[in-house]
């Protein structure tokens, strides 16, 4: 400061009213940037996680708070361009009107499509049996495809094309999860990369940049302490071991791989039998639900339900299976646990896949003549995406569900136990972790169903906004009173990249039953704003149709071979730049090193010179 | 922060805190610096005082506070981060300080301590990372080049009042 107060007497008028100038300038900025902090939804709790349980688990909320965010914008997206305007045309605000134009060249009995409505008296379990399956009353409001059935809406004198806003709209979500997931996850990128690259550099990381501090409660010092000296602890017995794998014989290394592929049959088995049990489950469900005798109301729920308990078990089972198996596969610590999250990752993502695929593999079964004609199973769904809808729906109802009753008929019990009862194998159960990388799986699972159900049912985006809004809460409390904090704590940095990179890997798997409901199975023709069309995807094509010559020419241009692979070529010449690049970057690095290191040595050689001279 | 720090002070000086000193107890009961394991080794990097009682005053408090904010460049930060570890004061890092700054990070007390191998090997591997010049010890340049390639630092070098 006193350098400042120095220069500022030497400064001309011009310069001092310039440093003022921006002076003031960064206080405005910096005013309106704590202005905007306190907007930042929960703010202040996610510090205080931070601060007493560390940044690994802080990154945990911050992850939750971003699918709160996306799913939010999502829904807003969605409402605005698709409900919206049908909720408008068909109550007649502004004076608007919409048009169902029956489809020509379909055979009638493709289009007949009653959804019950539940019109008349019904019982009162009738309402909750619908509001938990998305049946009777939910299935003709604007929750789900079916309500959708508009072709075209004039808002005054504009015409408003629902279907192809409908398709664009799904697009539209699409990449802008895409592209909001890649911008975060870049920053986590390039740490991650420096930090692999330099593998060595991990015990300089741990030691300088230890210790939080931020942390100001004394228990949780505690607890960074004991975890600071396991982590390295850990990381030293891991070298010795790595040393000791470097020295195996030719024997012992036969012996662990023919255990190794062993051990994976296993796990092979194990996933084969999840995904045929899910598949059964799926078919029992889709064809015990479609009798018309609702007699036993607990009876039709359990059956409604069973593809998703299925789903719920295997996803609890398997982890465990996995992590019991790869202690015999003698991999190191960190390995291991990589090992054995992937594994979980497949397992759930994958579940979701053999169910939409058991779902498809029902609805395009197509025995009878009539059948083929309209291309998908007219009678049992008259109405398919609603029906996909509805499990969607369901599954996100039951997840939900099974994250509230884990919580209050696990965790708080757990804890009175473990408070109030000192008998020894109490005691030595103890109180759960929390486990960072179960918790991020369950809502990248959730999240998944969110993005593959929002194209059968548009208002899903809010209920997810809801269920990860109150989950907040919910675990927010689990933490704080039942849980101990991991002993094996993951660090903010690599967490951060890790959840994003599976929720990539969500995202992509859901883009693919999306990607063929869109374009391969015929939409069906008795409800939605696809009805005119052969499948959903037949609507941008015409459309394109509509448009003037010269800009068809130009798009059909762009579609071409012509276009793409020459595109194709420049794109990955631009890559191959991009890592040479790299590759050169990191050559100069070690030739500067190398530098260091002689010019170190040349600095005591010529001491040694001097004062050999100076003896002289 | 003028308000934190002169809640610090006894009531009576509390009307001129921009000149009073504070003392290194007082200093210590703030919650930030309560649980950090380095609290006397920043009070005396911080401190400006003369007799070498470790007080503060208001600038030095400023002066402790903006480098473990958010908007202090890496370059200060790990400027104050090495002379913060060289429990020595001599200006470089050498086994003993390494030892101390590890038994530090991972607690008080007997039990939490690294066994002497474990210690041994840990300051071997730090040395290998980290001493570019091999002469044994690590200089101020080693260490700033070591944590602009640390992840970590950045986010856990950092106070927030």
């Amino acid at each position: 400061r006193d350098c400042q107060q120095a220069d500022i007497k030497y400064l001309s008028g011009w310069k001092q009213w310039k440093r003022t100038s921006s002076k003031s300038l960064k206080k405005v900025l910096s005013e309106v940037k704590e202005l905007s902090s306190y907007l930042e939804l929960w703010r202040r709790d996610i510090r205080s996680i931070e601060g007493k349980f560390g940044t690994g688990i802080q990154s945990y909320f911050s992850f939750l708070r971003f699918l709160v965010l996306l799913n939010f914008i999502i829904f807003i997206l969605m409402f605005s361009f698709v409900t919206l305007p049908s909720i408008i045309s068909e109550y007649g605000i502004f004076n608007s009107s919409f048009a169902k134009i029956p489809p020509k060249n379909i055979e009638p009995h493709c289009t007949v499509y009653k959804p019950s409505g539940n019109k008349g008296l019904v019982y009162f379990y009738t309402y909750l049996k619908d509001l938990l399956s998305g049946t009777g009353f939910l299935e003709v409001t604007s929750l789900f495809y079916g309500y959708y059935t508009i072709d075209a809406a004039w808002l005054s004198i504009l015409r408003y094309n629902l279907p192809l806003a409908y398709l664009l709209a799904t697009f539209a979500y699409l990449a802008l999860s895409l592209l909001w997931i890649i911008k975060r996850s870049v920053e986590g990128f390039k740490q991650n990369l420096v930090h692999d690259e330099d593998q060595f550099q991990s015990y300089c990381n741990k030691v300088f940049a230890g210790w939080d501090f931020c942390i100001t409660d004394p228990n949780a010092a505690q607890l960074k302490h004991r975890s600071l000296q396991y982590e390295l602890q850990t990381d030293l017995e891991e070298e010795r071991l790595k040393r000791k794998i470097a020295d195996r014989t030719m024997k012992e290394k036969l012996r662990i791989y023919s255990l190794r592929i062993f051990i994976n049959i296993i796990v092979i088995a194990v996933l084969s039998g999840c995904f045929y049990s899910i598949y059964r489950a799926t078919v029992f469900s889709q064809e015990n639900s479609n009798d018309v005798s609702n007699t036993n109301f607990q009876a039709n729920l359990l059956v409604q339900y069973l593809p998703s308990m299925v789903i719920t078990l295997a996803n609890f089972i398997a982890p465990q299976i996995f992590s019991f198996l790869i202690r015999f596969e003698d991999y190191s610590p960190a390995f291991e646990i990589r090992l054995t999250l992937m594994r979980c990752v497949f397992v759930r993502l994958a579940n979701i896949g053999v169910l939409l695929f058991s779902l498809w593999s029902q609805i395009s079964y197509c025995a009878t003549d009539e059948c083929k004609a309209c291309g998908y199973n007219y009678e049992l769904y008259p109405c398919w995406e609603s029906e996909v809808g509805q499990e969607m729906y369901k599954l996100m109802i039951f997840d939900f569900i099974i994250i509230l009753a884990v919580t209050l008929f696990v965790d708080f019990p757990r804890k009175l136990l473990v408070t109030h009862c000192s008998c020894k194998p109490v005691q030595w159960c103890g109180l759960q972790e929390f486990g960072i990388s179960d918790n991020v799986l369950e809502i990248i699972y959730g999240q998944t169903i969110c993005w593959i159900g929002t194209f059968f049912s548009p208002l899903l985006p809010a209920i997810a906004t809801i269920k990860y809004f109150i989950i907040f809460y919910v675990k927010k409390i689990s933490l704080i009173h039942t849980r101990k904090p991991a002993a094996r704590p993951i660090r903010a940095s690599s967490s951060n990249f890790f959840f994003l990179v599976v929720l990539l890997i969500g995202l992509v798997l859901a883009f693919i039953p999306l990607g063929i409901s869109i374009a391969h199975i015929p939409s069906s023709k008795a409800c939605g704003p696809f009805r005119s069309f052969n499948t959903s995807w037949a609507v941008v094509p015409d459309t394109v149709l509509g448009l003037p010559t010269g800009l068809q020419q130009v798009l059909h241009g762009i579609a071409s071979e012509a276009f793409a692979v020459p595109f194709f070529m420049v794109i990955c010449l631009v890559m191959f730049y991009f890592i040479a690049l790299a590759g050169a970057h990191k050559r100069v690095v070690e030739q500067l090193r190398e530098q260091l290191v002689m010019e170190s040595r040349d600095k005591l050689f010529l001491i040694r010179k001097i004062t050999e001279a100076q003896r002289h | 922060a003028y308000k934190r720090f002169s809640e610090l002070l006894p009531k009576e000086e509390r009307e001129n805190a921009c000149s009073a000193r504070v003392p290194k107890s007082q200093i210590l009961t703030l919650p930030e610096l309560r649980a950090n394991p380095f609290q006397h080794r920043i009070c005396r990097v911080f401190s400006t005082s003369y007799n070498g009682d470790d007080s503060m005053s208001f600038e030095d408090f400023l002066d402790m506070l903006s480098v473990f904010s958010d908007s202090a460049t890496s370059d200060i930060k790990s400027h104050y981060a090495f002379r913060i570890f060289d429990f020595d004061d001599d200006g470089i890092l050498d086994r003993k300080d390494l030892e101390k700054l590890v038994n530090c990070l991972t607690g008080q007390g007997e039990e939490s301590r690294l066994s002497n191998a474990e210690m041994e090997q840990l300051i071997q591997n730090i040395l290998e990372e980290s001493d570019i010049d091999k002469d044994g010890t690590i200089n101020l340049s080693e260490f700033q080049h070591v944590v602009s390639r640390s992840p970590d630092f950045a986010s856990s070098f950092k106070i927030v009042l």
